[in-house]
């Protein structure tokens, strides 16, 4: 089984240390990936809010190019979207054009007009559900070669990964990725936070609101002694990194948490090189776990 | 039920304070109102569920942003249902919304809420309900035509023309940001598109041909 990769517009910018850690992990991991050719913006939340059928339109239109690729062992085709927005439109619409005769209707006379078809073959998956549902976390925990002792992590799903198209996990209280950082050997925190909204693009636009969000979910993780956050998403990774100094100006707080990829975590788990998980590129490094020494005794026991 | 005020009459009822006790109207008659409205939305937002809302605020209780909403959610479905259309079309609510679905997935009525908020969006945008220079219609604005020409988003020019259609100086702010981000590779200039634009733009044009939504 090959997925096809669909990057999504952020992880070519913002984003690109969840790309490059996403793909060093699948190496790893022997997961093999296809970019989706010619892949298009999945319209995110903007789209619909100036015209519907044509979000729904353009997000089909990369559906209709994987339906054309059918697997050689004769399973559906699956796109992996790392970004929860993507992720989220990208199964909106799969849902809609299968439930909903009138999207259909019109978004099939749209994609003809271009020359393309959707039969409804595709399916649309999140790297977090691949890695802990298709590939195993025993297998992943088998391969762990640095147990990150020392984490305490707070796992923040976002919101879009959840709900309401997604169906792995529970919509506010997921827990597949705090299984996944404990089979890599650090501790996961009870946060109840974990799936309450950063505020997207609210950060750019009404930052005031914005930025009280990001303030509440940094500090109930610094409350419960978290000291990694990990995303899933770029969009959060990035309000949670990028304004934590600004927020602690405004409001005069004091934290100081660094805000990493789940699949960077991964990837330092499973020995891969710092650098290739992109581990420079992200503000605040996290924090070296124990040292090497214990590491190896642990690895042994 | 108490109906919210309408921020017009509430205006205006703090702009001359009456020197001694006067009559002050403070909900619309029922022929100010547009009756059929909640109908129309909830045709737009999938079945007449928005209908069936039982008022119990699961949705203003689970929103994170319903702080800064002028209506909370649960007061939006009620005013949109009975009718309050100029006051729905114009509230901060609809674009403080920011598609999180926590409402949607806790309404025990299994309201679409948040293709109801999209729902009046749409409307807001296509009505021209919101200030000249808000910055998120403006930001949905210039996604939509951004990607409508190209195929993808390029967030960097994203962000800057945002910045020069609402405050070019919040640019000024921000550039300290991007240029760290910049540092670290994570801003790129460079403008993204797809092979495959025309034939996009053949599908999307097709829409409007399709179904062209009639204003509500």
């Amino acid at each position: 089984m090959t997925y096809l990769y669909f990057p999504g517009c952020s992880l070519r910018s913002t984003g690109r240390a969840y790309e490059e850690s996403l793909l060093a992990v699948c190496r790893k991991l022997e997961i093999p990936l296809h970019e989706l050719d010619d892949w298009n913006c999945c319209g995110a939340t903007a789209y619909v809010s100036i015209d519907e059928t044509r979000a729904f339109t353009l997000a089909a239109r990369n559906l209709a190019i994987a339906d054309h690729l059918p697997q050689p062992d004769g399973s559906d085709p699956q796109i992996l979207a790392p970004c929860n927005a993507c992720y989220m439109v990208l199964a909106k619409t799969h849902h809609f054009m299968e439930s909903n005769a009138e999207v259909r209707a019109h978004v099939s006379t749209a994609l003809h007009a271009g020359g393309m078809t959707y039969t409804g073959q595709t399916r649309v998956r999140h790297p977090l559900d691949v890695f802990v549902n298709d590939f195993g976390i025993d297998r992943i925990a088998k391969k762990v070669v640095h147990p990150l002792k020392g984490f305490r992590v707070a796992c923040y799903y976002g919101c879009q990964v959840v709900r309401p198209f997604s169906e792995f996990d529970h919509p506010v209280y997921p827990m597949t990725m705090d299984r996944l950082v404990t089979a890599l050997g650090a501790e996961s925190v009870d946060w109840p936070m974990k799936t309450r909204c950063c505020g997207g693009s609210l950060t750019g636009t009404i930052q005031e609101a914005g930025f009280r969000l990001n303030r509440a979910l940094l500090k109930e993780a610094t409350k419960r002694k978290a000291n990694i956050i990990l995303t899933c998403c770029p969009l959060c990774q990035h309000n949670l990194e990028c304004y934590q100094q600004r927020i602690n100006r405004r409001y005069g707080e004091t934290i100081n948490l660094p805000v990493a990829y789940f699949t960077q975590f991964m990837g330092l788990a499973l020995g891969i090189p710092a650098k290739e998980l992109a581990i420079q590129r992200l503000f605040k490094p996290p924090l070296s776990p124990a040292p090497a020494g214990k590491q190896e005794i642990h690895a042994h026991a | 039920m108490m109906l919210p005020v309408p921020p017009a009459m509430r205006a205006s009822a703090a702009k001359s304070p009456p020197p001694m006790k006067t009559v002050v109207r403070r909900i619309k008659f029922e022929s100010e109102l547009d009756l059929a409205f909640g109908e129309r939305v909830a045709e737009r937002a999938y079945g007449q569920k928005l209908l069936s809302c039982i008022q119990c605020g699961t949705c203003s209780a689970t929103c994170p942003l319903s702080h800064y909403m002028d209506y909370t959610p649960r007061k939006i479905i009620a005013m949109t249902r009975e009718g309050f259309k100029d006051e729905v079309l114009n509230s901060l609510t609809i674009w403080l919304c920011a598609s999180c679905y926590s409402c949607q997935v806790q309404c025990p009525r299994q309201i679409h809420i948040t293709d109801v908020m999209y729902a009046l969006k749409r409307e807001a945008i296509a009505r021209g309900f919101y200030p000249a220079h808000h910055p998120i219609p403006v930001l949905a604005r210039s996604f939509y035509e951004r990607v409508f020409a190209q195929g993808r988003n390029t967030e960097s020019r994203l962000l800057i023309t945002l910045y020069l259609r609402t405050n070019p100086l919040v640019m000024l702010r921000e550039a300290f940001l991007g240029f760290h981000l910049w540092r670290k590779g994570r801003l790129s200039l460079k403008k993204e598109s797809i092979a495959g634009r025309k034939d996009l733009r053949k599908m999307l044009n097709a829409v409007e041909h399709g179904k062209k939504e009639e204003p509500l």
